[in-house]
């Protein structure tokens, strides 16, 4: 394929985009739903739900967020 | 007995040709002109955008098994079965992370399988052979889990015969089109149906979770039946809570669920075939919908309990099928045209998964083993042939699983599956951001890391079986004194890193042979429209590239 030298300056802004400190808000939504201790009660319930039930369901809100905030802050504007 | 059922019959049967005719259709929908190509049949030709990758990822982690297995598992055991929920929430910010690394790293190099970007990365086939045959062989079981699930169903309809062949023909019967629509379309038919098993699974699930509550006496009444049921059983780890000793468990489980699951060559067929960066980032915040999804589908469960249903007989005498509880449930509440709509739903929920799986097995079998070892000059038109038989055979031998085997067992080989699929997180996963291990190393990992989860696995016991009986291990067992359980595939990945570190170290300190990276940094940056992506026929010429560490 091409020679190294020219692709550099194209590739530059690619890696930049990549290795956002954003990414790390990621973790906020592997690791909270993996500690028990946040959910594995029966009280305050919610509907009904004990919470067990209705925080785990509250975590797939804080996925989305995370991932969308994460989503927008890292992607590509215009035409770069 | 049948009658009984005939409207659910007819609904049935009546949505499931409607999609296997839409299945057949696929093969003209946005295609090129050239179909005989692997990029084509196997990828849909990387052009999927959000919405279909949406739909056909989500319809390929969903399966009609999850629709049946989860809620079975919870009116069995109560939380622990709600492990579920947890697994996919935190699966998709590891894609988001991990995977889209891989996509661009396959789009670059015209990667059809991760086996291809493994034999790439460590300049070795015997690593991706391994890669390639975990793979197919964790995937056989998991399309037979998919007939288990139609199976519950047409179970439930009093769809069922003496012998095993009358038995089984329905399921063949289905087979036999999935397979013929999967030949001639490849990934552009399940990408098509998982539109009609996506809606109409979540018309149901919208109204189970609206109406069975109002008529079973509310949310609070369906817990306090659960929990009334779960006081009364002996079994000291069901219950609407976890206790000390499943928490380690729980969260272990659903953490090593999620890592194999999107090592599954299945998954990342999905994640392959969409057509840029934006479109898999922008998916993994929009697919946790299904995840909201699946925790209710979970509590059908309790619903079940609330709604005083009976499982069905099992194959053995005196067990009973879980997996018909939801069925079941259904059938009880809803009227009969709509207790029909919701087995299509699971019917049709089990045709997309096994189609992309057997896809992907096949891609698997294609590139790793015959282009690299039957026939190293095969034109794409050879690979994408090759490829779309050997979908029809692992077919035929998920049926045969099925027909000749007891159900319980291919739910036994998925869970070994999982533990197996995990020993290629090393090589896959970790490989995607660096080349630090050895391939030396990631085989003899590999090697350890499956054997142990062997042998672990071996060791569980349950109250109906001595050997593979959960994925539970008791740590007792490693000589701690406590009761406690732990999930035995990270176990196993667990040690399967360290020995792959140690032989690393081991084999850098004796300066032994690396092999040639063939990929480079930016590589894995790369998108849609990137210059240097080069066709997957020609990724064999640009291997000769300095080795970068």
């Amino acid at each position: 394929m091409a020679a190294p030298e020219p692709e550099a300056p194209t590739t530059a802004p690619a890696r930049a985009k990549d290795h956002s400190p954003w990414n790390w808000l990621l973790f906020i939504p592997i690791v909270v739903p993996l500690i028990p201790a946040f959910f594995n009660g029966d009280s305050p319930r919610v509907f009904g739900f004990p919470r067990f039930y209705w925080l785990q369901l509250a975590f797939i809100l804080l996925g989305v967020g995370t991932t969308t905030l994460v989503y927008q802050m890292t992607k590509k504007r215009g035409g770069s | 007995m049948w009658r009984d059922h005939l409207t659910e019959i007819i609904v049935f049967t009546f949505l499931f040709l409607l999609v296997s005719a839409m299945g057949f259709v696929a093969a003209r929908w946005r295609a090129p002109k050239d179909m005989a190509h692997l990029d084509e049949w196997g990828l849909g030709g990387r052009s999927f955008g959000g919405w279909i990758t949406w739909f056909l990822v989500g319809g390929d982690l969903y399966t009609a098994y999850t629709f049946v297995a989860v809620p079975a598992l919870m009116f069995g055991a109560g939380a622990a079965g709600f492990f579920a929920v947890p697994y996919t929430i935190v699966i998709y910010p590891l894609v988001f992370l991990v995977l889209v690394r891989l996509w661009s790293v396959s789009h670059r190099h015209g990667f059809v399988t991760p086996a291809d970007f493994v034999r790439n990365r460590f300049d070795s086939p015997v690593l991706a052979l391994l890669i390639a045959i975990t793979g197919i062989v964790a995937t056989m079981p998991y399309i037979a889990l998919q007939l288990v699930g139609i199976e519950a169903v047409l179970k439930t309809m009093g769809v069922t015969g003496e012998n095993a062949l009358a038995r089984h023909l329905p399921i063949i019967i289905a087979f036999a089109i999935l397979a013929a629509y999967t030949y001639q379309s490849g990934l552009r038919a399940p990408a098509l149906i998982a539109f009609v098993k996506d809606s109409l699974i979540y018309i149901v699930i919208l109204v189970a979770i609206v109406y069975l509550p109002y008529k079973l006496g509310g949310w609070g009444d369906i817990f306090a039946a659960a929990d009334a049921k779960f006081d009364a059983s002996p079994n000291p780890n069901d219950g609407i809570l976890l206790n000390g000793n499943n928490q380690l468990q729980y969260v272990t489980l659903a953490f090593g669920s999620a890592l194999a699951l999107f090592l599954y060559p299945h998954s990342i067929t999905g994640v392959l075939a969409s057509k840029n960066r934006d479109v898999i980032k922008r998916n993994m915040s929009a697919l946790p919908a299904y995840s909201l999804l699946l925790g209710l589908i979970a509590l059908l469960g309790y619903m079940a309990i609330a709604a005083g249903v009976k499982p069905l007989p099992g194959a053995s005498a005196g067990s009973v099928d879980n997996n018909t509880v939801v069925p079941l449930l259904f059938d009880q509440q809803f009227p009969d045209w709509f207790a029909g709509v919701a087995y299509a739903a699971i019917g049709i929920g089990a045709l997309v998964p096994a189609a992309i799986m057997s896809i992907a097995a096949a891609n698997l079998f294609t590139r790793n083993i015959y282009k690299e070892y039957l026939k190293r000059d095969a034109s794409p038109a050879q690979e994408a042939n090759v490829s779309k038989i050997t979908s029809l055979v692992v077919k035929v031998g998920a049926v045969a699983c099925i027909v000749f085997l007891d159900p319980q067992f291919s739910i036994d080989l998925q869970l070994i599956g999982g533990v197996i699929i995990l020993q290629t997180l090393p090589a896959v996963a970790l490989g995607l951001y660096t080349r630090w291990f050895h391939r030396t190393g990631l085989i003899v990992g590999w090697a350890i890391g499956m054997g142990l989860g062997m042998w672990m696995l071996y060791q569980v016991a349950s109250p109906t079986r001595k050997h593979f009986g959960g994925s539970a291990f008791p740590l007792s067992e490693f000589g701690f004194d406590t009761t406690k359980t732990i999930y035995v595939g990270i176990v196993a990945v667990a040690v399967n890193l360290a020995v792959a570190a140690l032989v690393t170290l081991a084999l850098r300190a004796a300066k032994v042979e690396e092999g040639v990276d063939g990929t480079e940094p930016d590589d894995y940056f790369a998108d849609e429209g990137d210059p240097r992506v080069t066709p997957g026929t020609e990724r064999d010429a640009d291997s000769a590239r300095e080795p970068v560490a």
